[in-house]
């Protein structure tokens, strides 16, 4: 082992900003992370063994015990449930023999629970080393595990046909589908990879393609909507002898996929952007942050960069620019949310643990190694392409005044057609429900933007979405009226904020904890209508956390309880004021016992 | 009008809350001038001595002396604050909720590395002494709390302005730099 160990140390340079790439090679190695492991890469890498083991301890797919040689990592997010997610979970314990959190005894099979692995158009959906398996029923899982004990491997594993569009490639084969529904400028056919930089840059001064993504007013997709030629602007101006630009690929939001498709459809498109960007801020240096559950397009992707540096579309003179130097490596990262936060994904990309930084200083000051960084989400960066491509006054012609372009939306549950559609800013939610085949009387509510965004009820289907309006990421989950929202939904949610919280801050550590309790005691039908005023109150306080998952991790019980306060009552004592259910006689049992005397409860 | 009487207590906490209430420093001249002391460490008025408006608690409750003294401020306040992190959340005391009660008496006063002395080996036992709670609470979870003052300690100028917005009924402001996280 220590050679083979040594052999991934030795790939990387024995660089410590690369632990994550280490862990990730050693963890697909061996199915963990042995003890001996960390300690040779802590030697290698000139770090402590604690710095190697709180990375490794942040993230999800990191393990120090084995996980089987077929670990098994089944979504449990709300759309997985709601999709039928039980029945196959159970149908995975009793034909393995195990329950989820287990390895078998002969050291086979492992199953374990994950969050949104961003296949919520196809649930119930599992990760089986690496590999996504869509669309489970309990009779594919006994057919997966069949294959499992005769030795099957995973790659040939599958049954089904392959997906439509590149999942066929060669070198992704999956059965993941794009479910791409409606098509706008961002995944229109038409597009010439590389024409940007072939036609435009060349005649074109940096400072000439921030104007043009300025006037284009375009903001950031990724959800905060930060205007994207200012961001570009900054990171220019500021000194630095190395510049960087990130692309977020973490989409960790769950129910948000688009990112898959982009990835896998318009990869070119991306990079493209990237290399854009890298001119118009004077970067050299692209990595790309692809969340952990997409690694099996590791080979196709690294494929098309390999192809971009063979055309001069990366590499050096890129375009035949003299002196324009840029080229792009993929970072995966490990899973865990946080990451999706721009400075935790900086410190992830550097090999530590996700947690966000204090800002300021913002990256495009001391971004990724100190240096100014500039990170764009994935669909900003395409569109940048389209903006450039066709003007500013095209890009405008899209969506509405405060927000201009289009938005790819993530549509899932309780839907006839789930999938990626591309729509210009401004639709109302009732025209999505109507696009994705929905009776508006079906319809319970309807999740916007993932957990951290918002429930809305039909009382506010008339809004649109737009940065001014319902301002979102992309995800929309629709719920229909047979779900029952506090428990399928709203308790699901807190618990991935729970598991998802990297701790630092003690708000979001604590009080998330704090919510789900009282939320428990209320749907025990022991809560009282103050248990509903300090979850508000309480959620107030989780504004105060470094960053966004703190700060929205409430989101899940304000929102419903500002537009469902209703469900809530339903369910609370209505003749006490106030119940803890607090018993003092119970509390003092044990530490009377240990000390030998009678409590005395007067 | 008579002015609001204020009572303060300092639970399963370090004082180091009532420290951020003297912090306000020669406003506690003002305050002094809004508001009338009854029981609390500030005055060592020890019970109280008639109907307050607004009671303090700093910390949480880990043992049944802390229950009986917040149930009384329950009880003697009409308004009643969790000032901190421990009195909001348990805080430091807390730390040993994840251990069982038996655990940490035996950590404590048989076999933890400080023991010297304890050739009997007694756990204090006698009825004088409060009995611990199996974990540390949190106040709301004993009683009802009308407010929650964040922060460890909460910075003077909070206390400060929560104390003003009580006493003058006015909208307590609460600026994202006053209550950050770090």
């Amino acid at each position: 082992m220590a050679t083979n160990v040594q052999n991934i140390i030795e790939k990387y340079n024995k660089d410590k900003t690369r632990l994550m790439d280490i862990l990730i090679d050693v963890q697909s190695e061996y199915g963990y992370i042995p003890k001996e492991a960390i300690g040779q890469i802590a030697n290698n890498l000139d770090i402590s063994h604690v710095d190697v083991e709180q990375t490794l301890s942040f993230y999800h797919f990191f393990s120090e015990k084995p996980t089987g040689k077929y670990a098994i990592y089944l979504n449990d997010s709300v759309v997985a449930n709601m999709m039928g997610r039980q029945k196959v979970k159970e149908t995975f314990e009793k034909e393995a023999g195990i329950k989820f959190g287990e390895v078998s005894p002969d050291g086979q099979i492992g199953l374990f629970d994950t969050a949104c692995i961003g296949m919520n158009d196809q649930e119930p959906a599992a990760l089986i080393n690496g590999r996504v398996f869509t669309n489970l029923t309990p009779f594919r899982v006994k057919e997966i595990i069949r294959d499992i004990k005769g030795g099957t491997v995973v790659e040939d594993m599958f049954t089904a046909a392959y997906g439509d569009g590149e999942n066929r490639n060669e070198l992704i084969k999956s059965t993941v589908q794009n479910n791409i529904r409606k098509k706008g400028p961002i995944l229109d056919d038409d597009y010439t990879p590389g024409i940007v930089i072939w036609k435009k840059l060349p005649e074109m001064t940096p400072e000439q393609v921030i104007d043009e993504v300025k006037k284009s007013h375009i903001r950031g997709r990724g959800g905060a909507g930060f205007p994207t030629g200012l961001k570009w602007e900054f990171c220019r101006k500021t000194k630095g002898d190395k510049k960087y630009i990130f692309c977020n690929a973490d989409e960790g939001e769950p129910g948000t996929f688009k990112d898959r498709v982009i990835l896998t459809e318009r990869p070119k498109l991306l990079f493209e952007g990237m290399v854009i960007a890298g001119y118009a801020v004077g970067a050299t240096e692209g990595i790309v942050y692809v969340r952990h559950e997409y690694t099996y397009l590791k080979n196709y992707l690294e494929n098309l960069l390999q192809g971009a540096r063979d055309r001069n579309l990366l590499g050096k003179d890129i375009g035949g620019i003299k002196g324009f130097d840029f080229d792009i490596r993929i970072q995966f990262g490990a899973g865990a949310y946080v990451c999706g936060e721009e400075s935790a994904l900086i410190e992830s990309a550097e090999g530590k643990r996700g947690e966000p930084r204090d800002r300021p200083p913002f990256p495009v000051e001391k971004g990724y190694l100190d240096k100014p960084t500039v990170v764009n989400n994935v669909e900003t960066l395409c569109s940048v392409v389209k903006i450039l491509l066709n003007g500013p006054e095209w890009y405008l012609k899209f969506g509405t005044k405060d927000s201009a372009g289009s938005k790819l939306l993530s549509i899932s549950g309780d839907c006839k057609y789930p999938g990626v559609y591309e729509v210009e800013w401004g639709f109302a939610v009732t025209d999505i429900l109507e696009m994705v085949g929905t009776d508006i009387e079906d319809v319970q509510a309807v999740q916007v933007g993932g957990p951290s965004g918002s429930l809305i009820g039909k009382d506010e289907f008339a809004r649109t979405l737009c940065f001014s309006d319902l301002a979102t990421g992309g995800s929309l989950i629709i719920i229909g009226k047979q779900r029952d929202i506090l428990n399928d939904i709203v308790l699901n949610f807190t618990d991935f904020f729970i598991d998802e919280s990297c701790g630092s801050c003690s708000t979001c550590r604590n009080i998330t904890h704090l919510m789900k309790v009282k939320l428990e005691k209320i749907l025990d039908a022991r809560g009282v209508e103050n248990d509903i005023n300090d979850l508000v109150e309480w959620g107030k306080i989780l504004k105060v956390s470094r960053c966004g998952l703190g700060q929205t991790a409430g989101n899940p019980i304000l929102t419903s309880i500002k537009n469902f306060r209703y469900l809530y009552e339903e369910k609370i004592q209505k003749d006490k004021e106030y119940d803890s259910g607090f018993d003092l006689a119970e509390s003092v049992k044990d530490s009377c016992e240990a000390v030998g005397r009678i409590p005395n409860l007067n | 009008m008579s002015k609001p009487i204020v009572a303060t207590t300092s639970l399963a906490g370090c004082f180091g809350c009532h420290m951020s209430i003297l912090d306000i420093d020669e406003r506690i001249l003002d305050l002094i001038e809004l508001v009338e002391f009854n029981k609390s460490p500030i005055d060592d008025i020890k019970e109280f001595t008639k109907m307050c408006d607004i009671g303090l608690i700093e910390g949480g409750c880990c043992n049944s002396e802390n229950i009986h003294v917040l149930k009384d401020f329950r009880k003697n306040c009409k308004i009643l604050v969790s000032l901190g992190e421990c009195a909001i959340m348990g805080g430091l005391p807390a730390l040993r909720n994840g251990i069982p009660i038996k655990e940490c008496l035996e950590e404590a006063y048989l076999n933890g590395p400080s023991v010297r002395e304890n050739k009997k080996r007694i756990i204090p036992n006698d009825d004088e002494l409060p009995m611990l709670l199996d974990k540390v609470y949190p106040c709301h979870e004993i009683v009802k709390i009308d407010y929650y003052l964040p922060g460890c300690p909460p910075s003077a100028e909070l206390i400060w302005n929560a104390l003003v917005a009580l006493v003058t009924g006015d909208e307590m402001k609460l600026p994202y730099e006053v209550v950050k996280f770090d």
